[in-house]
């Protein structure tokens, strides 16, 4: 596969040796040992799409089994182990790594810089992911089967897992290190290699949240790292840090987990308001209202991230004043999101607006993600939460911020970006389609989950009583149209790469970061090698 | 960019790197500390359930407000028992436990099977007085000349009525027909 048209703009007429360009090698060689940014950013955009494939396989199990009451396709025991895969595959398989492949390819083209700060760190961060996934799957196979224990790993009951659960325990350390070493990478990258000129505040606003988002892996996957090998401990060398008995407490588990847990939700949704920040500014053709505002925000929902953990936990006994501290502090992060979604509306305001593919996922986005913000919201407060911990309105809530809010905005950046990445247009007929088809899909399985969850329907259950069977019909119809829909975007991907129409040098009018105005399109392997020097804000 | 530069930048990125590192380290610690550091946040603060000392019981549900009389009357109506209770009247708090024993004998020369009946005064107390364990649940049978001391454990319910501050209960032995052997 050849990401990159053979245009280097180098300007004088060596002869190039086709080898040349890649480091050395042809091949898979190339892939394996490349530490450029634009391959490295490749090559976890199509691991993020296998992955999601895989992820999305297992959600259409769990629907085609819940499509009806009764237990006709697969055991409980199956079925736990596809919630929980299907959980840690998505959000460590497929959207993170979606997000990490942006930062390799748009970081450096956007603050001017050659390559990430550490290049070769950049490689093993990106092939540690495949090793780490094989582990996951692996586990499927093993005595036990994969751990039906839920994405959050909860004790004790993963104390009592078989050999499956050591494997994702190993998996989940070297998805830690990955995506630490990758924030050192960005973190690095965006501190000190901007170009003469580019200073923070002018900094595009993808790469602003990058940097956030940064900072919080470098602080929260750690702690995930000490919660699991807790876990570890009390399975095989006899600690009890999760254990009565000797003193120790599964809450502790809980706390532990959610100071990391609620983070990484920030961690998945700052890139794409990333994202979303870039599209909608190009697609109206106006700068992005209130920047100053976009950054103080974002870095205000970073901070607040770090205290609101409980508000997952509003059920185990903690004290009324502890309930209320988390309740009010999640609140007010509503704050800073609302600046945010307000800033994207006003940029659109008098904006000369066209709907191409990015811009529909980027509305899709907006809309939705608010929506999914509301129900947050709804989830805050305690009194509520008591009756809907565990039931369907919270899977509503998180699917909507996390589907209809990050992986849209990924489908906005790939659509938006990949002229840029492999200089072709994809078809905009069929990308519409795909948006539509998302859209409406989406919708039909999500909201009627909110329906099930008022209505009590508990979370990761493989059978349910007839009350629920309708929004359950509603929900697995949908996903199964979701899925296949999904097919639509590898199709027009993959045309686009064999067989799009050449794209212009700007094929977005509005689009002004230098990554579209002063580097060709497609990017050459090396851009920036001299950094350019940014003489007025973009 | 000249040599200096480029060699100060990986000095710099170098510096990063390592202080990024530590931060990482630093943050896996903490999460282990924080083992510790919630057992002493939660100790601080009075949140602490599962290492609280245990404290005396405190009972609450025994009425110490108020005193209700039992008085305990027995009858054995055309039946050749003996029938008494061996205290006539006691006093006990609402929800508090109580016992009382009868004495019943069977002064036939043969076996008698009876069942007691109890009744109480005021008619509505009954519904408030709440028996554990009595004689009056089963038939009884005594051998001729036997003597029998069976308890009645019993809990007089707090939703008492304010006004009621004596219960009698009054228990009557039937003979069960056609039960004795003749």
């Amino acid at each position: 596969m050849s990401a990159v048209l053979d245009n280097h703009g180098h300007g004088h007429g060596r002869v190039h040796d086709p080898h040349d360009h890649h480091g050395g090698y042809g091949g898979i060689m190339r892939w394996v040992t490349t530490t450029n940014h634009k391959d490295i950013g490749t090559l976890y955009l199509w691991f993020s799409l296998i992955m999601f494939m895989v992820g999305g396989v297992m959600a259409l199990v769990i629907r085609a089994e819940l499509f009806q009451p009764g237990l006709q396709i697969v055991n409980p025991d199956f079925f736990n182990q596809m919630t929980t895969m299907h959980g840690l595959i998505m959000v460590f398989g497929a959207i993170m790594p979606a997000f990490v492949g942006f930062a390799n390819w748009q970081i450096p083209m956007m603050i001017g810089a050659p390559d990430m700060a550490f290049a070769r760190m950049n490689n093993w961060s990106f092939w540690i992911l495949p090793f780490a996934a094989s582990l996951l799957i692996l586990s499927f196979f093993m005595p036990g089967g994969a751990p039906g224990v839920g994405w959050t790993l909860y004790a004790p009951l993963t104390v009592q897992m078989g050999i499956g659960m050591d494997l994702t325990i190993f998996a989940i350390h070297l998805l830690g290190m990955s995506s630490i070493m990758g924030s050192i990478n960005i973190l690095t990258t965006i501190l000190n290699m901007r170009a003469p000129g580019m200073t923070l505040m002018r900094m595009p606003m993808f790469v602003w949240t990058w940097l956030i988002t940064a900072y919080l892996l470098v602080a929260v996957m750690p702690v995930l790292a000490g919660a699991v090998t807790m876990t570890l401990t009390d399975r095989h060398f006899g600690t009890t840090f999760f254990n009565a008995a000797g003193g120790g407490d599964p809450v502790l588990y809980q706390h532990i987990f959610w100071f990391f847990g609620h983070p990484e939700v920030y961690i998945i949704a700052l890139p794409a308001f990333g994202v979303v920040s870039q599209v909608i500014p190009a697609f109206s053709r106006k700068p992005l209202f209130g920047y100053a505002s976009m950054v103080s925000a974002t870095t205000g929902i970073a901070v607040l991230s770090f205290i609101v953990w409980a508000h997952h936990m509003y059920t185990v006994g903690m004290p009324v004043t502890g309930q209320l501290f988390f309740m009010y502090a999640t609140m007010l992060i509503a704050v800073p999101t609302g600046v945010k979604v307000f800033n994207w509306v006003a940029t659109m305001w008098h904006g000369s607006l066209t709907f191409e593919t990015p811009m529909l996922f980027a509305l899709g986005f907006l809309f939705l993600f608010t929506l999914g913000g509301f129900t947050g919201l709804v989830l805050s407060l305690v009194p509520v939460d008591i009756q809907l911990h565990d039931t369907y309105y919270v899977v509503a809530h998180f699917h909507y911020v996390m589907v209809a809010g990050a992986l849209f905005a990924a489908f906005a950046g790939v659509y938006f970006w990949l002229p840029k990445w492999i200089g072709r247009m994809y078809d905009e007929t069929l990308g519409k389609w795909h948006f539509w088809l998302t859209m409406i899909f989406f919708n039909v399985t999500f909201f009627v989950q909110h329906f099930a969850g008022l209505a009590g329907m508990p979370r990761r259950i493989p059978d349910y009583p007839l009350m629920f069977e309708t929004w359950n019909r509603i929900s697995s119809i949908g996903a199964f149209g979701f899925g296949f829909s999904q097919l639509l975007f590898l199709y027009v991907v993959l045309k686009a790469i064999r067989s799009g129409e050449k794209a212009p040098e700007r094929p977005w009018e509005g689009a002004d970061s230098i990554d579209w105005t002063l580097l060709p399109t497609p990017a050459p392997y090396h851009t920036f090698e001299t950094p350019p020097v940014i003489e007025e804000a973009p | 960019m000249n040599q200096a530069l480029l060699d100060q930048r990986v000095r710099d990125n170098r510096r990063m790197l390592v202080k990024l590192s530590v931060v990482a380290l630093a943050m896996f610690g903490f999460g282990f500390a924080l083992v510790p550091l919630y057992e002493k946040i939660c100790q601080a603060l009075g949140v602490n359930t599962l290492i609280a000392p245990d404290r005396a019981y405190a009972n609450t549900q025994v009425d110490l407000t108020r005193s209700v009389t039992i008085e305990l009357d027995a009858n054995a109506h055309d039946l050749a028992w003996r029938f008494r209770p061996m205290l006539r009247h006691l006093t006990v708090h609402p929800g508090e436990l109580a016992q009382v024993e009868y004495e019943i004998v069977n002064v036939r020369e043969t076996p008698v099977t009876a069942q007691a009946i109890p009744s109480y005064g005021p008619q509505n107390a009954g519904q408030y007085l709440r028996k554990l364990e009595c004689f009056c649940f089963t038939q009884q049978t005594l051998a001729a000349g036997e003597t029998r001391r069976m308890p009645v454990v019993f809990q007089i319910d707090p939703a008492l009525p304010k006004d009621v501050n004596t219960i009698t209960l009054s228990y009557t032995f039937f003979e069960v027909a056609g039960a004795s052997k003749e």
